[in-house]
């Protein structure tokens, strides 16, 4: 091509006049269309500019969560706490990350790059999940920091957080089924969560009346227990007599709560509350009170004990049998189920049936927990089950039931509500009186016997005055009773003379061995759980030891000796009560 | 100032000649992108893996070289630009063409070729080269009686954008037809035909819309409330929102974090977090001021060539600053073009080096240029 001369025209010379006009009209129509397109750009730079202002000058106040994906430090759900303030449960801030399938550009490769994050995610149910036509999909819930951190790195358009909040349990297994759980919603599902899920949804806290430090020592004394003798779980809890508070209770085999999809149902069973027993031999503390509470009989009583009872087809025999007549004390402290079924008998099914009632025995305990489980009770109610229901047969209850209603036994004789909330020095709820306050001192007296000279020697803790009743029952498994699956359990109040907590244990198909001469009653795997218990806790409560002459230990050589050493003590306890109720009259 | 007027040096000639503040006003606009290039290419860097300051170095070695060759350029006679351009448009085009058949694909387009280890795009030289043929033949055909200009111009326009839209690059199609659209506008296309022209764009854009799937979505993200905006012209309005008047801090803003494009497409958004309403309106200040203050100078020239040459050099550099910065605030549909020496980008940061060196070069003072300066 031929280059233009310098003023970009060949021929200049040839065509001048012509040419200079084409090219100063050429020019002033290129100026004037030069003016007007420069006019169209300083408009367009003016609206950009103008634009610019009203973004960043007269914006709204920045929508919290797109540009600013910092966690908001705002949790709505209140803490649960126990009695002494210390942290049962709280939640903490998380980020949730979710997904605009419709602004996915590539959800396979999305899916890639996640699943790199999250292993544990499936890759094609993931794809398939960011191909929907939908605005949201949750991809994984509560990140920890890392894989917040993790994904934001992915950079994948259409991939956002959520701030959101993950419960947190800081003392794991410790009072999982009190707590109970929540699901990923932060809705709880179970336990405390469950039943002041309102309260705790608007941000309000839960004091509980649990002492984290009693239920650990409870749960560790049980585990102990659990593992010495194989079995297959264990509950327990410490009540306040006065008040109704429960200070501990323990279910085992329990649960982590902060990682709730890994325990299985077996797990979140409550054996406290949901879980209902035959207890055997504890019951009869209630045959006797109601004996003694309805002048049926008093300590100066006793029955005939020399054979076992024939009653239609049934057969009723003692366990530890004397073959004699055993007073009222000695029934109870020999824990002679022929004595309590007469004695049961004497009193009448009907006043029974009354008495039992008024304990909550009858009916599902009342307490703020979702999961309680309904007694099984005798229906019809006849005579043989007046009878076997006086030493705890026939008659399944929780322990939670069987603790509050031994608490009305030893605590004067009034029934109050218990309760999971802490009461913070209130005064408590008035209560039901179930008994007088006489048969309630002879009842505390005669527990005390059953732990110095009777089955619940092993419960016994130099200068707390321990005082209880083992219980063993055996398992109805298919309609028979088995005798090598049992419940054995012990519980006890201290300090006797004015109690106040109760302690009970229960362990479920405990199995003998060397130590206990093969024994697996209450009196061998339970008692030792209270005895221990009692001696970790009363220093925590700031109870002092009383050392007098009943705080040592006596070891007897002979079972004889034992005996009328019990027979002994019989006589001054009744002479001493007998004694105060002439002072107090 | 350190050149006396009576040196005849080529530097000293050259000082006094140059449209100075075009030149400052070019220079700061650097500096600011070599800023905010540090400010926002760090967190894309480490988000795909790479060393947190390989953009930032890279820049800062691209833009001393884009300022040597827009001082080396701007050195040439309009006559030297020209030359340079026939040959480079001739290049340009055949790279581009060549995209198609060699070059690597890299986020669904191939637009980028390797040439000794050089990893560049084509279309971002053909835009100046094409820009300045186009007069070039537009002006001859305005003043030599018969001479085919118009279509020649017109046919290699159609050339230009086949090769493009195949790779496919909308943005630069759309450039390339703004520049020849200016171009014939200042030729003096009757107003008939501008309002045919500007009737062939819109026709062009649903063109576009129907036949390109990502034109498509980004247009319907842009027009439909209910899709809602897009997620990075979200993110891009939150980043201005937050900003505010100041800013909130160089290195304080959060957008970088969130979009892959931060450093290129999307880095007015940057800006505008970091630096705030301030900042954003000097930049806006000075990519008008070199359009504006060019067509003045383009004004007074008296060779329509230089005219037609420079003022499409200018409203092409515009165009791309003005698309760049309405989509990012979501007042047209992105386009996907990067913001004149502000993005990150080797490529683009020396063509437009080229541009506007040859935007110097045209504006000089010359014995035949006219008027008093």
């Amino acid at each position: 091509m031929t280059e233009p001369r310098q003023n970009g025209l060949r021929d200049t010379d040839q065509r001048p006049i012509r040419l200079e006009g084409t090219r100063s009209r050429a020019l002033d129509v290129a100026r004037n269309r030069l003016l007007m397109a420069g006019a169209v750009f300083g408009l367009a730079f003016f609206i950009v500019a103008v634009r610019v202002i009203d973004l960043t000058a007269f914006a709204q106040v920045p929508r919290a969560g797109l540009v600013n994906d910092a966690p908001r430090p705002v949790v709505a759900r209140g803490d649960i706490r126990d009695r002494n303030g210390v942290l049962l449960a709280t939640s903490l801030p998380t980020a949730s990350v979710f997904a605009d399938p419709r602004e996915i550009i590539d959800p396979e490769g999305a899916a890639d790059k996640l699943v790199a994050v999250f292993p544990e995610l499936n890759r094609d149910r993931l794809a398939a999940k960011l191909a929907e036509d939908r605005r949201f999909v949750w991809i994984r819930r509560n990140l920890v920091p890392d894989e917040q951190h993790a994904v934001n790195l992915l950079g994948i358009p259409g991939v956002g957080f959520v701030g959101e909040e993950r419960r947190v349990y800081p003392q794991g297994n410790v009072a999982a089924h009190v707590l109970g759980l929540t699901n990923v919603d932060g809705q709880g599902v179970a336990g405390v969560e469950q039943s002041f899920n309102n309260r705790l949804g608007d941000g309000d806290g839960v004091r509980l009346s649990i002492d984290l430090r009693i239920q650990n020592a409870m749960r560790e004394e049980l585990q102990a227990a659990v593992r010495e003798f194989r079995a297959i779980g264990a509950a327990g809890l410490v009540l306040d007599t006065r008040t109704g508070e429960l200070l501990a209770t323990v279910s085992l085999p329990d649960f982590d709560p902060n990682a709730p999809g890994a325990n299985e149902d077996v797990r979140r069973f409550n054996r406290v509350t949901t879980g209902v027993y035959e207890m055997g031999s504890t019951f009869k503390l209630f045959t006797i009170a109601m004996g003694l509470d309805t002048g049926t009989t008093s300590l100066r009583g006793g029955y005939d004990a020399s054979k076992p009872l024939k009653v239609a087809r049934h057969r009723i025999s003692d366990y530890h049998a004397k073959n004699r007549w055993l007073s009222v004390p000695e029934i109870l402290v020999y824990s002679s189920n022929i004595g309590a079924a007469q004695m049961a008998m004497q009193v009448g099914g009907e006043r029974q049936r009354d008495y039992l009632g008024r304990l909550g025995l009858l009916s599902r305990a009342s307490i703020e927990l979702p999961e309680v489980g309904a007694p099984l009770r005798p229906s019809p109610w006849r005579d043989i089950n007046t009878m076997t229901v006086s030493f705890g047969h026939g008659i399944a209850v929780s322990p939670l039931q069987l603790t509050q209603a031994v608490a009305a036994v030893v605590n004067g004789g009034i029934l109050r509500p218990t309760t999971i909330l802490s009461l913070d020095g209130a005064p408590p709820p008035a209560g039901e009186r179930v008994f007088s306050a006489s048969t309630s001192r002879q009842m505390r007296a005669l527990m005390r016997l059953v732990v110095r000279y009777g089955t619940g020697r092993n419960a016994e803790v130099a200068g707390y005055k321990v005082g209880g009743k083992t219980g063993t029952a055996e398992k109805l498994i298919a309609g028979r009773y088995r005798r090598d699956k049992r419940i054995s359990s012990f519980v006890g109040a201290f300090p006797i003379d004015a109690p106040r907590y109760v302690v009970l244990a229960v362990i479920d198909e405990p199995k003998g061995n060397k130590r206990t001469y093969n024994y697996a009653t209450g009196g061998w795997v339970a008692a030792p759980v209270v005895g221990a218990v009692v001696r970790r806790m009363a220093p925590m409560l700031g109870i002092a030891p009383v050392m007098d002459d009943e705080s040592e230990p006596v070891q007897y050589r002979t079972k004889k000796a034992r005996e009328a050493a019990l027979r002994v003590a019989i006589g001054k306890t009744i002479a001493r009560i007998r004694g105060s109720q002439l002072a107090s009259n | 100032m350190a050149f006396p007027r009576t040196d005849t040096s080529l530097i000293s000639r050259w000082w006094w000649t140059v449209d100075r503040w075009t030149l400052a006003a070019v220079l700061m606009i650097a500096g600011i992108g070599i800023v905010l290039t540090m400010a926002a290419s760090p967190a894309v860097a480490e988000r795909i893996g790479l060393d947190t300051f390989y953009f930032a170095r890279r820049q800062s070695v691209y833009v001393p070289l884009a300022l040597a060759v827009m001082f080396v350029t701007s050195l040439l006679s309009p006559k030297g630009v020209r030359r340079c351009c026939v040959i480079g448009c001739a290049i340009a085009l055949a790279l581009t063409i060549a995209t198609l058949f060699v070059g690597p694909e890299v986020k669904g387009a191939t637009r980028w070729i390797r040439i000794g280890g050089l990893s560049l795009q084509p279309s971002e030289f053909l835009k100046p080269t094409f820009a300045v043929v186009s007069a070039w033949f537009i002006c001859a055909s305005r003043q030599e009686q018969g001479f085919p200009g118009y279509f020649i111009a017109t046919g290699l326009l159609m050339l230009c954008a086949a090769a493009l839209l195949s790779q496919p690059d909308v943005g630069t199609t759309i450039l390339i037809a703004g520049t020849w659209a200016v171009q014939i506008f200042l030729a003096g296309l009757p107003m008939i035909l501008v309002v045919l022209v500007v009737l062939m764009f819109f026709g062009g854009a649903l063109g576009a819309y129907f036949s390109f799937a990502h034109v498509r979505a980004r247009v319907d993200h842009f027009l439909d409330p209910a899709v809602g905006e897009g997620y990075q012209i979200g993110r891009a309005l939150e980043a201005f929102r937050s900003g505010g008047l100041f800013g909130r801090g160089p290195g304080e803003g959060r957008v970088k974090e969130q979009l892959p494009d931060a450093h290129a497409d999307f880095i007015f958004a940057v800006a505008g977090e970091e630096f705030g309403l301030v900042v954003c309106l000097i930049l806006v200040g000075l990519f008008a001021f070199v359009v504006l203050h060019g067509f003045g100078r383009a004004l007074k020239d008296n060779n329509l060539f230089v005219v037609l040459a420079a003022t499409s050099l200018l409203a092409q550099f515009g165009m791309q600053a003005l698309f760049n910065m309405a989509s990012t605030t979501h007042l047209i549909p992105p386009k996907g073009t990067t913001l004149p020496f502000i993005s990150y980008g080797g490529s683009a940061t020396i063509a437009l080096a080229w541009t506007m060196g040859m935007v110097l070069a045209l504006t000089r003072q010359r014995p035949d240029s006219g008027g008093e300066r």
